[in-house]
């Protein structure tokens, strides 16, 4: 597990002008689910693109089990993609776009049926062999355009996108399928994605890009409990971020008031960033919390109640399974562990 | 009332318009030799066409030069829409623009101008010449109905083949000719009609003892009445009709089917 399968050291790509990736070092252990999260452009894409063999890195090198394979053609990679749009072969059904890869390796007919009849069962399309691909749903079309990747039994397979054109609940038990998937065939997965949900639910390790800049990597819990910057901290799920001064190690004043925090090593009197899940702020009543404030609006999210708090100084967003009545004064009580401190535009420390 | 005024319109103008061709086609089956008065039906002109060496010699000469030119100017037509849609936006619509003025230049320019080129290289006039001259003109039509298909592809396709381990190739082969096969027979299609229908660029361009059905019919008519003339016309409008006729059913289909796409897409 420990092993590095494909290792990316000191990449960047230009295009043109426009600098799409910078500085990016990173490694894939085998069997991992890793996954590139970010915002579109971040260079998330170029990252697979350059894995895959379409682009070439502009400096750099691309390792796979220890060997420079920068410059070899997608077509001699033990990589397989499945891209955004599918990209099937409108052309041919089913089982010849299944097949397409084993049919180049001039493998026996009778081996190529075999295989592709137990991948297309592995995907839940088995007799759909004959059918077009036009008469597809987008479900189905994506599940082919996955069994077509995997039939060449790839090393690493790389997935740009994949369930970004389907409706919420496909999309859902997709995720499913596709993590069962993996677990089963004991392949490596890269997985692009701009959804900060899909990636937690998904990920062994997630990869936080912006700018071309990876900004944390880390497992989910690690990225989602310990941000390690503002960007990451408001795109992986929602943040109160609020400027603050750290007094001392273990001490941090905001909103009025000094709280106990777990941070060190930012020295005494700087100011700071603040940040706060909304799920970590407590509510109590009146005259007992840390912090006062009037409820402004609730909105009802499914699990919780998402409701907006002002206090003197700042609009807190809590959530919350229990609702309090707009208008209502209330108290707000937040934990030590859950004041996530980084200095301002830049890092947190460790 | 109005409703029969537009179709009485409608009716006026394909009279005006097809007047002339049926009064060809008519007088093709009449037996008198005379312009002026019909005396009766006959097919004696055709059974003549068929039998003058001329003639003869002028449509294996059509025939051969419309299957060659529409088969060279397919590969290089096809080729070269391949290279333009790989090309940066700016160079491309550049190069769609100079492709496509030879299609607007009028045909007595191209067949004058490529006939100072020849004259200007040393090159005999004949078979070799005309040749050359058919691949010119009809080269930009091929790139002209290949380029709609090439647009059509879905980016990805062609790495997707990469990535299954297809060489570039195998990749042309298997995914990308297949897909634009459409494009390329329709420009073929056009290209062999376009060879056909042609006079005015082949008139400059052939030398002695090469001419093809419109030259051949150009001279004869020069010659004085021969009914023949008109039993040769009816058999060229009829073929280029036909061809014609294919080629817009498999455009219209075309469209048809770009539309039913993007409407499942939407």
């Amino acid at each position: 597990m420990d092993e590095k399968l494909l290792e990316l050291v000191d990449i960047s790509k230009t295009f043109d002008t426009t600098e799409a990736l910078r500085d990016i070092n990173l490694y894939i252990r085998r069997n991992e689910f890793v996954t590139l999260l970010g915002p579109s452009g971040c260079g998330k894409t170029t990252i697979l693109r350059i894995i895959g063999g379409f682009e070439q890195p502009t400096t750099g090198r691309v390792l796979f089990e220890g060997k420079d394979i920068a410059s070899l053609p997608p077509y001699k990679r033990r990589v397989n993609t499945v891209f955004q749009r599918y990209a099937l072969f409108p052309h041919m059904n089913v089982f010849e776009n299944v097949a397409f890869g084993l049919a180049i390796k001039k493998i026996d007919p009778r081996t190529i049926e075999r295989k592709v009849a137990s991948i297309l069962e592995l995907v839940n399309l088995a007799n759909y062999g004959e059918r077009s691909i036009e008469s597809l749903s987008g479900g189905q079309q994506q599940r082919v355009a996955i069994a077509r990747a995997l039939i060449n039994e790839p090393e690493v397979l790389l997935l740009d996108e994949p369930l970004a054109a389907l409706d919420l609940k496909l999309r859902k038990g997709m995720q499913i399928e596709l993590k069962k998937m993996q677990q089963k065939l004991g392949i490596t997965f890269v997985y692009v994605t701009h959804d900060q949900e899909e990636a937690l639910t998904m990920s062994d390790t997630v990869v936080v890009m912006n700018d071309g800049v990876i900004q944390q990597m880390g497992t989910p819990e690690d990225i989602y409990n310990e941000p390690k910057n503002i960007f990451v901290a408001d795109f992986i799920g929602e943040s109160n971020i609020i400027d603050g001064i750290m007094i001392r190690d273990y001490l941090v004043e905001f909103s009025g008031r000094k709280f106990e925090c777990v941070d060190t090593g930012f020295g005494e009197n700087r100011y700071v960033d603040v940040v706060i899940r909304p799920e970590d702020i407590k509510i109590v009543k009146e005259g007992e919390g840390m912090l006062t404030g009037q409820v402004k609006s609730v909105i009802f999210k499914g699990v919780h109640y998402e409701m907006l708090v002002e206090s003197q100084d700042y609009t807190w967003k809590i959530h919350n399974t229990l609702m309090e009545p707009i208008g209502k004064k209330v108290g707000l009580n937040i934990l030590p562990d859950d004041i996530h401190i980084m200095t301002k535009g830049g890092e947190a420390h460790e | 009332m109005k409703k029969f005024l537009k179709r009485f319109y409608v009716f006026l103008i394909f009279l005006f318009l097809y007047a002339p061709i049926f009064v060809l086609i008519a007088y093709s089956f009449n037996s008198s030799r005379s312009r002026g008065a019909w005396g009766g039906f006959t097919l004696k002109w055709y059974r003549e066409l068929f039998m003058d060496r001329e003639i003869l010699s002028a449509l294996k000469y059509t025939i051969i030069i419309a299957v060659l030119s529409a088969v060279i100017s397919t590969i290089l037509g096809t080729a070269a829409a391949i290279g333009i849609s790989q090309m940066r936006k700016f160079p491309r619509n550049i190069v769609m623009n100079i492709s496509y003025l030879p299609v607007l230049n009028p045909d007595i320019i191209t067949g004058v101008s490529l006939m100072i080129l020849f004259i200007f290289a040393n090159i005999k006039f004949g078979f070799k010449t005309m040749l050359i001259a058919h691949i010119t003109f009809n080269t930009p039509y091929v790139i002209l109905s290949v380029m709609p298909k090439l647009k059509q592809l879905d980016t990805h396709v062609y790495e997707a083949a990469l990535d299954l381990g297809a060489t570039p190739w195998y990749a042309f082969w298997k995914v990308i000719l297949p897909q634009i096969m459409p494009g390329i027979v329709t420009g073929c299609l056009l290209a062999f009609t376009l060879s056909i229908d042609d006079f005015v660029i082949s008139f400059f361009t052939t030398g002695v003892g090469v001419s093809n059905l419109s030259i051949a019919v150009f001279s004869m008519a020069r010659r004085g009445v021969n009914p023949k003339i008109n039993a040769l016309s009816t058999l060229m409008f009829l073929s280029v009709l036909i061809l014609l006729i294919i080629v817009n059913v498999r455009m219209s289909r075309d469209i048809k089917a770009k539309k039913q796409k993007e409407a499942t897409l939407v």
